[in-house]
């Protein structure tokens, strides 16, 4: 944009905008000098965005939620739910792949819905909520798979998140890829993603705007919840298996990468590109840490010591611009 | 002259960004003065009295408190110092009771201080209770905050900032939501502390009541003080023309214009006892005013009218058609428009940029299939900055960091991107500044002009009088009396915002 404030403002502005990709080069710098052999190569490369794929979806549909000021512990246990249940449609010769592919993602949104309908109409709080089908779907997926991982899935199946495009790129990627530039165009350029980000800043004020709120907050909890479930496709996809205890604590990581990635825990604030570098930065730096031949006792702390710091600077930059 | 200034500030300076906001400014202000400051919004007066509260640091300048130089650098200090300031926006804690408000942060304590000391509730219910005897204030020390009106808090705090024996009490628009006859109360107590030494910095843009209690004036203008002198040696238009700079009428001639159908006609619309059988109509380039007290239920009626509150019985009827209206959604359908009281509230989102709260309830109309027409938006935004003479760097600026009248402009422009044939506009021009009021009041005559309906809610009678063809007056939830244009009187409008039970108010 040709007018932007200019002056001190300005600078401001850009710091904001730009200040999480100057410390995502700086970490990559920083590991390609350290381990030019190992962590710069192409394939290493192509393999952190695969590895970051997963949470990043998560984190796509995270990032709706936080905008519209609300918060979803449950995507990590309806990641194992609708795991479990693609995993089971996916037995060789019983059902289409199609069935194995859709189901998760509707699972999903349907209990994405049940969230925002009781957030919404029933006015409890997000967390709460959340916090509950967290607890139940966990139990869900415990008794969908009787307590143990669903094997057994077809070649098809294993392709979904297995293949590669060309030989190179991994379709675990190009999910990634793809799901983040839906988000984008929706965040930016729609007017739902214009209401996501008025009813996270006043929600007051966007109801008496004209604004359906409830509406708009079942959507975003249905966006997260489908996302969950496509996640829940493509772990069980990419290990063979439904697991029930599988996506334990991927709603914290998926958190992570949406703080990490500048979006303001209160609501109204945060882009796009925020929660897509924010999945990378952790995958880069579990990489690099790896790579390195950290513990990974030590990750956990520095991860915890970035979402911290992370959050220090997002804090003491809104008080500097007072 | 002779004795020594309770407070002097010498040459405080105070840039944000690198944009000067204070020009070296002085300030004195005598021993059981009450000096009333004047200013513009965004002239720096907020900006020169969070400096002395010690909120923010000065960039250079002295401050010399009984002659002493001090520098407070928190609020506690401040206090500590003998000020006490009363802030526009009140934040009291809601679910504390009163007593408790009042010693918030001194609790009075048994068995020793020290944050472990044990809150002794009934020696502060008591110390309160006499506290609002003395200014003979009818609210119990065990209420809790949030079941007592805006009006009631705003006593509250005012009793709380006395309770701090300080030297000096600054109170920033303390009139701004209380009645005329809380004004007088307060009033009272202004003069009880005069009398006892105490000072008071006075800020409001309120004319009728600088005159009333000040016995200096210094106005600001962009950061630097313009004038300081004797109340008496001002007049009304003086210090309107220190303020603005310029020569300015401060009302607006009221334009005839030809009255058109009925647009909105209101019957029988009750909000369970707030808001009890009201009924009204109103036409196409007619400008309706809504008097009365506060709470007497006029944001009430417009907010039950405009779907935000769900009426308990009523009806509506739009260019004479019968109309369900269930949602703000259902009234900006039918060209209805209301900008509400609370700008920060209910109007803006002060997350967003200036162009995004303009387009905010209108968007869906410049976004074919869903997709937003930014270039159209674009125009939106600017067009209306430049109408409504916006002060922005910028559509990309955050609306927060506008002044209160600015802010109010861009509310104004949200809902006039909404093209409605009835606008209602409750209590437009509080707390605003002269020349952004002037601005408003000639949008409201240039919407009647167009053939708009409009609606306005105020509690300023001269601007009521001032803009209306037509004022109802209201109290206690109902209708008290119309009076058209040329029966229009104060006295008249204050006897019938006043109902008869008026023991039972206060």
């Amino acid at each position: 944009m040709s007018d932007r404030p200019t002056g001190s403002y300005g600078r401001d502005r850009f710091f904001q905008d730009f200040g999480l990709v100057l410390i995502f080069l700086i970490v990559v710098g920083i590991l390609v000098v350290l381990s030019p052999d190992a962590f710069a190569r192409p394939a290493n490369m192509i393999g952190i965005i695969k590895q970051a794929s997963i949470n990043g979806v998560l984190a796509m549909g995270m990032m709706f939620v936080i905008i519209s000021g609300g918060i979803d512990l449950s995507v990590g246990s309806i990641v194992a739910f609708t795991g479990v249940i693609a995993a089971s449609l996916a037995h060789p010769g019983e059902y289409p792949l199609i069935v194995a592919i859709v189901a998760p993602i509707l699972v999903g949104a349907a209990i994405g819905a049940v969230n925002g309908v009781s957030i919404a109409y029933g006015g409890i709080p997000p967390f709460i909520v959340t916090l509950a089908s967290m607890i139940v779907f966990r139990g869900a997926a415990l008794i969908a798979s009787d307590g143990s991982p669903v094997f057994g899935v077809s070649g098809a199946f294993e392709d979904i998140a297995g293949g590669f495009v060309a030989g190179a790129l991994p379709y675990l990627a190009v999910y990634f890829i793809v799901v983040a530039a839906i988000s984008a165009l929706i965040l930016r350029m729609t007017v739902f993603g214009r209401r996501v980000y008025a009813i996270g800043g006043n929600a007051t004020a966007a109801a008496v705007s004209g604004i359906n709120v409830r509406a708009m907050q079942t959507g975003v909890y249905m966006i997260s919840g489908a996302l969950a479930g496509f996640a829940g496709l493509l772990l069980a996809s990419r290990t063979v298996s439904g697991s029930p205890t599988a996506g334990e604590g991927y709603e914290m990581n998926a958190i992570a990468a949406v703080i990490i990635g500048g979006v303001s825990m209160s609501g109204g604030v945060g882009r796009w590109y925020g929660p897509v570098i924010g999945a990378l930065l952790i995958a880069v730096i579990g990489n690099g840490l790896d790579i390195l031949n950290v513990s990974s006792y030590y990750q956990l702390i520095i991860q915890g010591l970035i979402i911290y710091f992370a959050v220090l600077a997002d804090v003491k930059g809104k008080a500097g611009r007072r | 002259m002779a004795s020594l200034p309770l407070l002097e500030m010498r040459g405080i300076r105070k840039s944000f960004n690198r944009n000067p906001i204070l020009n070296s400014v002085d300030l004195s202000v005598g021993r059981g003065e009450v000096h009333a400051l004047m200013g513009e919004n965004g002239a720096g007066k907020s900006t020169l009295m969070r400096i002395l509260m010690g909120m923010i640091p000065p960039d250079g300048g002295d401050i010399l408190l009984d002659g002493k130089p001090v520098a407070p650098r928190s609020p506690r200090e401040a206090m500590d110092l003998g000020l006490a300031m009363i802030h526009q926006e009140l934040n009291p804690v809601l679910d504390m009771e009163v007593a408790e408000n009042v010693f918030l942060g001194r609790e009075l304590k048994r068995f020793g201080g020290g944050p472990l000391g044990i809150v002794n509730h009934g020696a502060m219910r008591r110390a309160c209770k006499d506290l609002f005897d003395r200014f003979s204030i009818p609210i119990g020390p065990t209420v809790r905050m949030r079941d007592l009106s805006v009006a009631q808090m705003q006593l509250v705090e005012i009793v709380k900032a006395i309770s701090l024996s300080s030297k000096i009490v600054i109170m920033d628009e303390p009139t701004s939501a209380i009645t005329d006859r809380e004004v007088d109360i307060l009033f009272r107590q202004i003069d009880t502390l005069r009398s006892h030494g105490v000072s008071i910095i006075y800020i409001s843009h309120k004319m009728d009541e600088i005159f009333r209690i000040a016995d200096r004036i210094s106005v600001m203008r962009d950061g630097t003080m313009v004038a300081s002198d004797a109340a008496s040696a001002f007049d009304r238009d003086g210090v309107i023309r220190h303020m603005v700079g310029r020569e300015v009428t401060n009302y607006v001639p009221k334009e005839t214009v030809p009255i058109g159908e009925t647009a909105l006609e209101v019957r029988n619309l009750s909000l369970d006892k707030r808001v009890d059988g009201v009924s009204f109509s109103v036409r196409a380039g007619e400008i309706l005013g809504i008097a009365g007290l506060v709470g007497a239920g006029r944001s009430e009626t417009v907010e039950t009218l405009f779907g935000i509150r769900r009426a308990s019985s009523g009806e509506i009827l739009v260019r004479g058609q019968p109309q369900r209206i269930h949602s703000p959604g259902d009234a900006i359908g039918h060209r209805l428009a209301l900008v509400t009281e609370d700008r920060k509230m209910t109007g803006l989102n002060l997350l967003g940029t200036v162009e995004e709260n303009i387009s905010l309830a209108a968007i869906d109309r410049i976004s074919p299939f869903g997709m937003i027409d930014k270039r159209r938006e674009h125009v939106w935004a600017d067009d209306n900055i430049a109408r409504l003479r916006i002060k922005t760097l910028s559509r990309d600026t955050l609306v927060s960091s506008l002044s209160g009248g600015n802010q109010q402009k861009v509310v104004l422009a949200k809902w006039l991107v909404t093209a409605p044939d009835v606008i209602i506009l409750d209590e437009p021009t509080r707390g605003i500044d002269v020349g952004a009021k002037r601005d408003i009041y000639l949008v409201i005559g240039e919407l009647a002009r167009q053939g708009k309906a409009v609606i306005v809610i105020s509690s300023e009678l001269i601007e009521i009088m001032g803009l209306a063809d037509r004022i109802l007056v209201m109290a206690e939830g109902r209708i008290t009396g119309e009076l058209t244009r040329n029966a229009f009187s104060q006295e008249k409008i204050m006897e019938l915002a006043t109902p008869y039970s008026e023991v039972r108010h206060v």
